[in-house]
């Protein structure tokens, strides 16, 4: 039961990542029409806004301390953040410490702008081409991304730590019952596996209890119809690529502390996003969010001793296999509509 | 130099058993541009090396054996990833799988059997062909973005078996080399410490004649005469399939499945003959590769690798008959010489201008180069699908109409644009 629940909840963290991305990239796909490539480039731009936030907020100056002395006996040097001066040093190491779930506030302005952008500069003259078109096109966007961020960020992983008061683990077994020592489980993951949790939540609650969300709602079933009530959809839409672009860079914020985010972690990431959104059904919102946790967590069980020992390497390829299965017998996926990239 | 090949998709083939009279059955044009590939290629190692020896420009000479194999092997592969894209439409994104399996049943036949090439290669490419066939039988039940995902799940797949599992067979992370205690069952045993190296017939691969002319050195490598043979046959063999019923069968399911359909005719078996002869030239760019370095690694069938002939048939043309090469040479030219580049070569071109006015442009071009050679890469593979779907071949035929401005040239351009 211990090691069920474990690889449960060991999945839950995996599957939220590839449920928030897939949910953007189905999100892009159910309004536009348009295949993102670029979706994991999105993701790892998220995971560098936090990079670049905890880096603009320990920016320093230096400055004199006349009490302090150095081993010559001069007066010592000492890098001062700028925030020290607006804060106050204790608010400030705060600041620092936190300084991952606080970019969040950076990351969504952000990418919301780089979505709109991307939509406005790019994307929106792809509408009429093919889809093949709209891949290469935004393969290629994904690549340029990627080099530019190795370019200022150079090829290496950057270590950015959770907030000191959420590393580490805690046993939580003890919690449900169970004896000690049998379920611990890091607590950033499942501050990741909530926060992932309400970002859905917030999503759709803003497509199902708004208006726009409603007009939103209602072009994606019949764009024309919308159009001819005098909506104009796509700015709508092209908000909405915003938004899905927030959802990917805000998965990417928070699962810095897991990975230290180097530039090619989204492209890792796109290729099983696409497996999960297909699974889930193209241009299905709830089928998206289903299949990435589904996924994640039959990817965590696969990735037990017990099953590595019968079926070795699986946890390597089940998540594909699954995919495969899932496309020859339901063909629109676990939760497709019909009509829905069918030719 | 460029026209009828890629009208190919506009022209109606008229092979009347007449016109087949011509080169091997080929038509005027189709057989000029043979011609003219293949004496590119064989004259390739004077054509790449432009510059003297130890010159400045020297580093852009790109004729030294390795490079130009690659060229090469890299043009059958995408000239076979051609036949299944640019004709039929199918967008795959898990040939690199196939180009894995053929390195990887190559190298066991120099393992097992002998040193020599030919078998070696048409294991590669018999292997390569059934595996793309229970792939392709599997994938080609759907289309569209729902296709490209199957490939790349089943190349990924592969990779991953690769990697963990199939450790006994695919040497893991280390990939497999060939050592001179292999049981060749064909071969006479090898001295003890020797290292063993492909042939042909006891001609090494790695066999080269330099020749000297003043302060030229051009090299004539007999890996590369071989993969270059082997180029002909397979572009050959593309101008054929480009050209026959099969080909227009293949054009009728990318310009209108649905029409097919009510022929009563299903497109399925010719896709899957497509997706098949496509696995074969990947597996015969595979055999190739181990026959010139005689190792194989994993990450040759890492997804990017399927990215990357997709990028090389996209940036020189698809669906056109020497667009692939095009691209498959651009990319690989790139790869190898642009990124040599560095900031003291840089700073060499630019040394003529002001100090101030050359440090700003070191600056500027710097990113562009060397190491970021990708990010050029990207932005002109983004210019060529934005602006250029027809590829580098349907840049030249505006560049052409430009400057002939009469009534074919617009013709041409448009029928490109088609």
């Amino acid at each position: 039961m211990e090691a069920i629940i474990l690889q449960v909840l060991n999945g839950l963290d995996k599957g939220s990542a590839y449920a928030l991305i897939a949910l953007g990239l189905t999100l892009i796909f159910g309004t536009l029409g348009v295949v993102n490539f670029a979706h994991g480039a999105l993701f790892m731009l998220g995971a560098f806004c936090a990079v670049t936030f905890s880096r603009l907020i320990q920016v320093s100056h230096t400055v004199i301390d006349e009490t302090q002395k150095d081993f010559l006996g001069n007066p010592l040097k000492v890098d001062v953040p700028y925030i020290y001066d607006f804060f106050g040093q204790a608010a400030g190491d705060v600041m620092i410490d936190w300084a991952v779930p606080l970019s969040i506030l950076m990351a969504i302005p952000v990418m919301i702008g780089i979505g709109v952008l991307m939509e406005r500069g790019l994307i929106k003259h792809f509408y009429k081409r093919p889809h093949a078109d709209q891949i290469l096109v935004t393969f290629g966007l994904a690549i340029v991304l990627q080099e530019i961020i190795k370019y200022f960020y150079g090829a290496n992983p950057i270590p950015t730590p959770a907030p000191d008061a959420l590393v580490g683990s805690f046993d939580f077994g003890v919690m449900l019952g169970f004896d000690p020592g049998g379920i611990v489980y890091p607590y950033w993951r499942l501050v990741y596996f909530l926060f992932a949790a309400i970002v859905i939540a917030a999503v759709f609650a803003f497509l199902q209890f708004t208006t726009f969300g409603m007009v939103v709602r209602a072009g994606m079933a019949d764009r024309e119809t919308v159009t001819l009530l005098g909506i104009d959809i796509d700015k709508r839409f092209t908000i909405m690529f915003g938004l899905a672009a927030a959802v990917a860079g805000l998965a990417g914020v928070m699962y810095t502390p897991i990975n230290s985010p180097n530039y090619h972690m989204g492209m890792d990431f796109l290729v099983l996003s696409f497996v999960v959104v297909v699974v889930g059904g193209m241009g299905s919102l709830p089928g998206a969010v289903l299949a990435g946790f589904l996924l994640g967590i039959i990817e965590a069980f696969a990735s037990m001793p017990e099953v590595l020992n019968v079926l070795p390497g699986i946890n390597q390829i089940i998540i594909y296999l699954v995919a495969i299965v899932v496309l020859l017998t339901r063909p629109r996926g676990l939760m497709g509509r019909k009509g829905v990239m069918e030719d | 130099m460029t026209d009828q090949t890629s009208n190919a998709g506009a022209v109606r083939p008229q092979t009347s058993k007449a016109e087949k009279s011509g080169l091997f059955g080929l038509r005027g044009k189709d057989a000029s541009l043979l011609i003219l590939v293949a004496i590119l290629t064989l004259c390739a190692p004077f054509i790449l090396n432009p510059f003297p020896e130890g010159s400045a420009m020297a580093q852009f000479n790109a004729g030294y054996p390795d490079l130009m194999q690659r060229f090469v092997i890299f043009g059958i592969f995408a000239i076979g990833f051609n036949i299944l894209f640019g004709l039929t439409g199918y967008l795959s994104f898990g040939h690199a799988a196939f180009l894995g399996v053929g390195s990887y049943a190559g190298i066991w036949s120099m393992k097992l059997l002998t040193l020599n090439v030919i078998p070696s290669i048409l294991v590669s490419i018999v292997v390569a062909g059934l595996f793309s066939l229970i792939v392709g039988w599997i994938s080609l039940r759907r289309s569209g973005i729902y296709f490209s995902i199957l490939t790349l799940a089943f190349a990924m797949m592969s990779f991953a078996l690769a990697y963990s599992v199939l450790t006994p067979i695919t040497g893991g992370e280390t990939g497999l080399q060939l050592k001179y205690f292999d049981p060749r069952i064909l071969d006479g045993a090898l001295a003890e410490g020797t290292t063993p190296r492909a042939n042909l017939f006891g001609l090494e691969m790695g066999t080269s004649y330099e020749l000297a002319v003043g302060n030229w050195l051009f090299t004539f490598n007999a890996g590369y005469y071989i993969a270059a043979i082997c180029m002909l046959a397979a572009f050959y063999l593309s101008i054929r399939i480009f050209r026959s019923p099969f080909g227009m069968m293949l054009r009728a399911v990318k310009s209108n499945q649905q029409r097919l359909n009510y022929t009563g005719i299903s497109p399925k078996p010719y896709t899957l003959a497509a997706f098949v002869i496509s696995g074969m030239y990947a597996g015969l760019a595979g055999g190739l590769l181990v026959a010139m370095d005689t190792q194989v690694g994993a990450e040759r069938m890492f997804w990017t690798a399927s990215g990357e002939v997709v990028l090389m048939t996209i940036l020189g043309g698809a669906g056109t008959l020497i667009g692939p090469v095009l691209g498959a040479g651009f990319i690989k030219y790139m790869e190898n010489i642009v990124s040599t580049i560095n900031k003291t070569t840089l700073e060499g071109w630019f040394a003529f201008m002001p100090d101030g006015l050359s440090d700003v442009f070191v600056t500027i071009v710097y990113p562009f180069v060397g190491k970021g050679w990708h990010l050029t890469l990207g932005l002109l593979f983004m210019a060529v699908v934005i602006f250029l779907p027809g590829g580098l071949v349907q840049g030249g035929q505006k560049l052409a109409a430009m400057f002939r401005r009469d009534k074919s040239g617009t013709g041409a351009t448009k029928a490109a644009k088609e």
